[in-house]
């Protein structure tokens, strides 16, 4: 397929991608930031969404402070801030638009219309209806396009640059939001911790959709350890490390190319750390090395996938 | 061209219905009006979750709209349809004729039928094409001809569109729309079905590859997704199963063209372009186009490639090579025309000269190499200051005006707000010329929504109907 084309699918899929986990972390947040009690500690947990996401230095340069209403703002609604929810559905539509000859009708129906929507909102509106309900809606919207894509995209190198950018957007982000969150799990990996820490971790959980998950798997309360190694090294977690590393081998082991052997080794040997890592070791090692390693891996891969598939140096 | 009552497509002269619409009509009766309200509200919200927009140019950039669609549909008899298309056949079969004629042996102007020197100092003559083959001889293989019902109740060609006509997926659009909204209207009456176009349009280009290629790559090239046609590209595109592709996508090797595939270059055999001739190739024409491909000219002309359509086509769709087209089927084929042209004054000819500056009032006057309505004088809504400034014009270059008659286009009844009013509309039928002629039934109505316009322009605030062939 199009070098242009599979570059177009790649960055449609990682912003439909970004959008929600966003939304995810926004809305954790939100939730979380109604159980504390002191209103002057209150706007504190608006700093994890900006640390998530890398933007709290462009959030300064525009804000004097930090607090819900201009965080929500900034990461929801503002037009501006190229990672914002709004941005990224705006981006998604127009990568989805330079490509329509290769995706579905469905599946360009879904962006269109989201990115309709979303022109219409405004803060106002989006009170009116509800925080959560706002983050809800871009939640299903991106489950809408994640199974249309499922149920109606032929299964050609385009699914799987699609799929490549879903998993590798995704595997950032939870290695994202694991490390901004370290710190909460590491004092207390030999205490059962209390009411807060539960708080903070089942945050954690719900923010990747993996609470239900946990109970199911370990059938116990929720340790810092635990809670680690499911979202870092199960295969059978949806927005593991290793469930995502996975995907993203699998989909560069069916377009590879002249070019994509490095790239392909590259993903292989993260893949592999995963499956043979132990959580122990990750923990004794320092788990905020391990991630900001991960992190800086994941960027390398991104690179290198840019390199052999997208460059258009390689045909000349 | 007497001055008659305007036709109206639907009704006779004492608002009787005609037969052909006696269907319709009967469904508008029983159909209650908060249904059909409903239901035209809804086909605005489709074409925009679809995404049926085109750009606007010379406004912000990405502004979107939506080409207004009209629910009551542009129908044609059969027997009506069945001369129109024999019409089409005959004329596209000679324009594509007249093109190889005028690229190679020149024999309709070595014969005198038409002025040599209007061939071949015409601006869009290329010489990069004389005695250059392409597949088959075919040079304009999507022809859209612009054709228009005068008060007379007859089918004139008003343009014939060689270069890159669009619209097309307007046509299917709004048939499947009509079909969503209102399915009980098709199972009542044989309505003949359209959406088997892009079938015959990637059989057409199939059918044009070089010989020797057996499972020929077609792509589209497209301008990009800020042309105010991109839809359609990448409609079209996706329909027929073909890459949709940009100049960068494209470059080119010893004279053969490659796109840039996550895979390596890939060889590509036919393009489907919809980039004028202008921007194709910025190292043989408009050296600063970014939109072409550097080398795609040569590549053509050593037959490695084909283009559809062919580069030169422009020369035949000319409105001062327009008034030749029945001569040119005259002595192509041997035949009379079946559709009829519009009659036209050349004012290079002193006799027609004279009868347009003393008719100006009644008259629309064209320079022969504008478009798009630029530098026109439309005789009965012209003031006698116009006229006489225009007039000026006339006597200094003569040779660069035509003139036609007024035309009374016909009209069809059409929804402002919540009624019905009568609005003029045109038809461009598309014809597809591979190894044989092709098209389907109709083609794309437009509607002029303001009243008494004739505009039916997308972006002078035209619209469109569904149309029908019906049996």
């Amino acid at each position: 397929m199009l070098s242009r084309v599979a570059s177009n699918l790649y960055w449609m899929s990682r912003y439909v991608e970004r959008a929600e986990n966003t939304a995810r972390v926004l809305d954790v947040t939100w939730r979380m930031s109604l159980l504390v009690k002191e209103p002057q500690l209150r706007d504190q947990e608006w700093f994890a969404p900006l640390n998530i996401t890398g933007t709290l230095f462009p959030f300064s340069g525009r804000h004097d402070s930090v607090c819900a209403r201009e965080v929500l703002h900034f990461m929801a609604l503002d037009p501006d801030n190229p990672s914002s929810i709004y941005a990224c559905a705006r981006t998604a539509r127009e990568n989805a638009r330079a490509v329509r000859g290769s995706i579905t009708s469905e599946m360009w129906e879904v962006l269109n219309s989201t990115w309709l929507e979303m022109q219409h909102m405004d803060e106002e509106k989006m009170e009116q209806r509800g925080v959560s309900n706002f983050f809800d809606w871009v939640k299903e919207r991106s489950h809408l396009f994640r199974g249309v894509t499922f149920g109606t995209m032929h299964r050609d190198d385009a699914y799987d640059f699609a799929r490549m950018g879903t998993h590798m957007e995704r595997a950032d982000s939870t290695a994202r939001i694991l490390d901004v969150k370290y710190h909460i799990l590491l004092p207390s990996v030999k205490d059962v911790g209390g009411a807060v820490d539960y708080y903070q971790w089942s945050a954690v959980l719900r923010s990747v959709s993996a609470f239900e998950a946990y109970r199911k798997v370990y059938r116990d309360v929720i340790t810092p350890l635990k809670l680690a190694e499911l979202l870092i090294l199960r295969d059978d977690i949806p927005r593991s490390l290793r469930f995502c590393l996975k995907q993203v081998c699998d989909s560069l082991g069916r377009v590879q190319n002249a070019q994509s052997v490095g790239t392909l080794r590259a993903a292989g040997e993260v893949l592999t750390g995963l499956q043979c890592g132990r959580i122990s070791d990750i923990f004794a090692n320092g788990l905020h090395e391990y991630l900001t390693e991960f992190l800086e891996s994941m960027e390398k891969l991104s690179q290198n996938v840019q390199a052999s598939f997208f460059s258009s140096r390689m045909v000349e | 061209m007497a001055h008659l009552p305007l036709y109206n497509e639907m009704f006779t002269g004492d608002r009787s219905v005609r037969p052909h619409y006696a269907a319709f009509a009967e469904w508008l009766a029983e159909t209650p009006a908060a249904r059909i309200a409903q239901n035209r509200h809804a086909a605005d919200l489709l074409f925009h979750r679809v995404g049926i927009t085109f750009a606007v140019y010379g406004e912000s950039s990405g502004t979107e709209r939506l080409i207004p669609f009209d629910i009551v549909p542009h129908v044609i008899p059969a027997a009506d349809w069945e001369r129109l298309a024999r019409g089409l056949r005959q004329r596209v079969g000679a324009l594509n004729r007249f093109l190889h004629d005028i690229y190679h042996r020149q024999e309709i102007l070595e014969a005198g039928k038409i002025p040599a020197d209007q061939v071949r100092n015409n601006a869009q003559f290329r010489k990069e094409m004389v005695d250059v083959e392409v597949p088959g001889g075919v040079y304009a293989h999507v022809a859209g001809v612009d054709i228009v019902r005068h008060s007379d109740g007859e089918y004139y060609v008003l343009e014939d569109n060689l270069r890159t006509p669009s619209g097309v997926s307007y046509m299917l659009e709004n048939r499947k729309m009509m079909m969503r909204l209102f399915p009980e209207l098709f199972a009542q009456q044989r309505i003949r079905p359209v959406d088997h176009y892009p079938d015959l349009l990637v059989k057409t280009l199939r059918a044009v590859a070089h010989n020797g290629v057996d499972n020929p790559i077609i792509v589209l090239l497209t301008p990009g997704h800020y042309n105010s046609a991109y839809f359609e590209h990448a409609f079209l595109a996706q329909q027929m199963g073909i890459e949709l592709v940009e100049g960068a996508d494209l470059f080119v090797l010893n004279d053969t063209v490659f796109m840039r595939t996550t895979q390596g270059p890939q060889k590509v055999d036919v393009i489907y372009r919809r980039i004028d001739d202008d921007f194709l190739d910025p190292s043989a024409f408009r050296p600063d186009s970014m939109l072409g491909v550097p080398g795609l000219l040569d590549a053509y002309r050593a037959g490695r490639v084909t283009l559809a359509n062919a580069i030169g086509t422009g020369v035949a769709d000319d409105k001062s090579m327009y008034p030749y087209v029945p001569e040119m089927i005259r002595f192509y084929l041997g035949e009379e025309p079946i559709l009829k042209n519009v009659p036209t004054y050349l004012l290079r000819k002193p006799d027609d000269c004279k009868y347009v500056l003393d008719h100006l009032a009644e008259l629309v006057v064209k320079e022969a190499q504008g478009s798009g309505g630029y530098g026109m004088l439309v005789g009965p809504t012209s003031t006698s200051e116009e006229r006489e400034r225009y007039r000026r014009r006339i006597v200094d270059a003569p040779e660069r005006f035509i003139a036609q008659p007024t035309l009374a286009l016909s009209c069809v009844p059409t929804f402002v707000g919540d009624e019905l009013s009568d609005r003029h509309i045109d038809l461009r039928p598309y014809v597809l010329t591979g190894s044989d002629i092709h098209f389907v039934p109709g083609g794309l109505t437009r509607v002029a929504l303001r009243e008494g316009s004739l505009v039916v322009n997308s972006s002078q605030g035209g619209g469109v109907k569904d149309t029908w062939v019906v049996d």
